[in-house]
């Protein structure tokens, strides 16, 4: 069979929704693009944890402390799947580690920001996972088999976080004066961020053709944008939050609502690693693995002690039949 | 004998919370996303035993005569509330008592370090609580009695966690060897504590509703023995033992436990979270 003649079958089985599998012929730019975007999510879930594990000691009720430590546990289960797909095309858990490591591989600029205040966990929750699940429902569908599956038991799970998120602003909303002003001033700072995590606009997103072209990506950064925006402003309204941006205004003729100038350079800042937190999330990350070295070498010098002895003794065994 | 009953199960709630408060700090900072994740699984069951076990001792405590009630606890903010003729709820116990006021025992607040003394204090814990809360499956007291039935699944597996960990680690390189034996060592004087009755639970003894840690005390030694001959380490040497915790004497390190745990509590009073 020829390369032309994959590249159909490729094609074609894109085109009729037939999912990819890891054993099937794909085109090596869908296979990095494809390790690029999952490695990325599942470092996102990981480094994820660390912004909200900040307040797993800190939390105000044991109930709460109980859900926080229950999500931020369910963001490493997330990133075990994501691991676990990007495998499946051709890349060890450890070399993404290293490209995490050594900023070649990113992760979720939304994370560089601090936790200053409990309400930080629930504008994260409702915001940063309500923008999350915008993005990621329509993964549940991308073409990529392991993906979608994948995706499939992270979207659950996010719904519940993002709930839990709303439930703690709205509890804070509807509370005394200080829980009011501690609501309003985590959506004032975690909004910007939220909207920029849906990437910079079509004109300007380098992946998103080729992604939509793959259906790896459904729908482009904009319009995920903007119905984020129409779902969240109403929500905010519900429960006597302000939106922190003037030029917010609904619009009759499209149907959804006008918003004010994204700073892109900001965005861009960020990303390139000048968040406020992008040095102490990095280091944090690799301490962790750094310190974990002589436990992770322990495991796999026991495991390979076991091995011989089973050997060894079934060796001894059949040395006894015989 | 209800402020006794009261004190037993407060020292059992503060065990569970104060070790999961340790275990927790681990999330997100683990030597591999599994454990991560594991460690963080068994950080919850302490929390989860904690709020039935507080549950229960606000039950208790509300349930005291007015005068016994406003005398049991030191801390302002509680004496406020009591005086106040307020009822007490399972948050009210965590974040609104004082540290001579919290009865567990010494060894579950010593900090996590590293991984083999986060695991030795674990190892050890477990091993305690498996076969006490074997025993208090038949406690006169029925609330007791059901919560050790609840949780005796979960400590199973803690156990055999922690245990596992011990014997990887001893049986692994020779540097995991070391550290292991040296956090067993290091740990240790806080073990007898764990099977040293408090006067509380003296006094309760006739009701039949504490364990007997004579019973415990040559069970979790045989175990402790076991694993650490299976991991190829050797069981420290015997040493003075600390103890203090169960009665309101603690380490150091409580204060500054409590300081994270309650500050919410502390700084923005009488809320809802």
């Amino acid at each position: 069979m020829t390369e032309p003649s994959l590249q159909q079958q490729f094609d074609e089985k894109v085109a009729s929704e037939i999912a990819i599998e890891p054993r099937d012929w794909m085109p090596d730019d869908y296979r990095k693009t494809l390790i690029r975007q999952i490695s990325q999510h599942a470092h996102s879930e990981i480094v994820g944890m660390l912004p909200e594990g900040n307040w797993i000691t800190r939390a105000p009720s044991l109930r709460r402390k109980a859900v926080l430590l229950a999500k931020v546990q369910d963001e490493g289960g997330h990133g075990l799947y994501l691991y676990s797909a990007a495998e499946t095309l051709g890349i060890s858990r450890d070399e993404m580690i290293e490209q995490l490591h050594s900023g070649k591989a990113k992760y979720s600029s939304i994370f560089n920001y601090p936790t200053l205040t409990w309400a930080d966990m629930g504008a994260i929750g409702w915001l940063v996972d309500g923008a999350a699940i915008m993005n990621q429902v329509p993964l549940c569908r991308t073409s990529y088999g392991p993906y979608a599956r994948a995706m499939v038991r992270v979207c659950k799970e996010e719904s519940f976080h993002q709930r839990q998120g709303f439930e703690i602003m709205m509890t804070l909303a509807n509370g005394t004066a200080v829980q009011k002003k501690m609501a309003q001033d985590a959506l004032n700072r975690w909004w910007w961020p939220s909207i920029m995590m849906f990437g910079p606009p079509d004109a300007d997103s380098p992946h998103t053709q080729q992604s939509m072209e793959w259906r790896i990506k459904r729908f482009t950064n904009d319009e995920l944008r903007q119905k984020f925006i129409d779902v969240t402003v109403e929500q905010a309204r519900l429960i006597g939050l302000t939106v922190p941006d003037p030029d917010l205004k609904w619009n009759e003729a499209t149907g959804h609502y006008d918003y004010g100038k994204i700073d892109w350079e900001e965005f861009w800042n960020v990303v390139k690693g000048n968040g406020p937190c992008n040095k102490q999330r990095l280091e944090t990350r690799k301490k962790a693995w750094e310190n974990g070295a002589w436990v992770r070498e322990a495991a796999s010098a026991y495991a390979g002690k076991r091995r011989q002895r089973q050997q060894e003794k079934n060796a001894a065994a059949e040395a006894a039949a015989a | 004998m209800n402020q006794q009953l009261l004190f037993y199960t407060l020292q059992l709630a503060d065990n569970a919370l104060i070790n999961g408060h340790r275990l927790s700090e681990w999330c997100g900072h683990g030597p591999v996303l599994e454990q991560d994740i594991a460690i963080s699984n068994i950080a919850l069951d302490h929390l989860g035993r904690a709020r039935s076990l507080y549950q229960y001792a606000a039950e208790l405590f509300n349930a005291l005569p007015p005068e016994e009630r406003s005398t049991v606890f030191n801390s302002p903010a509680l004496q406020e509330k009591v005086q106040m003729g307020a009822l007490l709820d399972e948050d009210d116990l965590a974040y609104l008592r004082d540290g001579w006021d919290f009865r567990n025992v010494l060894l579950v607040e010593q900090p996590n370090e590293d991984w083999a003394f986060t695991i030795a204090r674990s190892f050890y814990f477990d091993v305690h609580n498996f076969y006490f809360f074997e025993a208090l499956k038949s406690s006169t007291d029925k609330m007791l009695a059901s919560i050790a039935e609840k949780s005796l699944k979960e400590i199973a597996y803690h156990l055999r966690w922690s245990s596992e960990w011990v014997i990887r680690l001893g049986d692994g390189t020779d540097e995991s060897h070391q550290r292991m034996q040296n956090a067993l060592n290091e740990r240790w004087m806080f073990t007898g504590e764990l099977n040293t009755p408090a006067t509380f639970e003296l006094n309760l003894q006739e009701t039949g509703a504490p364990v007997d840690l004579g019973i415990v005390a040559p069970r979790w030694m045989q175990k402790v023995t076991e694993v650490i001959t299976e991991a190829t380490l050797k069981l420290p040497a015997s040493t003075w033992m600390q103890q203090g915790g169960k009665n309101g004497v603690h380490s150091e390190h409580l204060g500054y436990v409590l300081a994270e745990l309650q500050f919410m509590q502390r700084a923005y009073p009488d809320m809802e979270w």
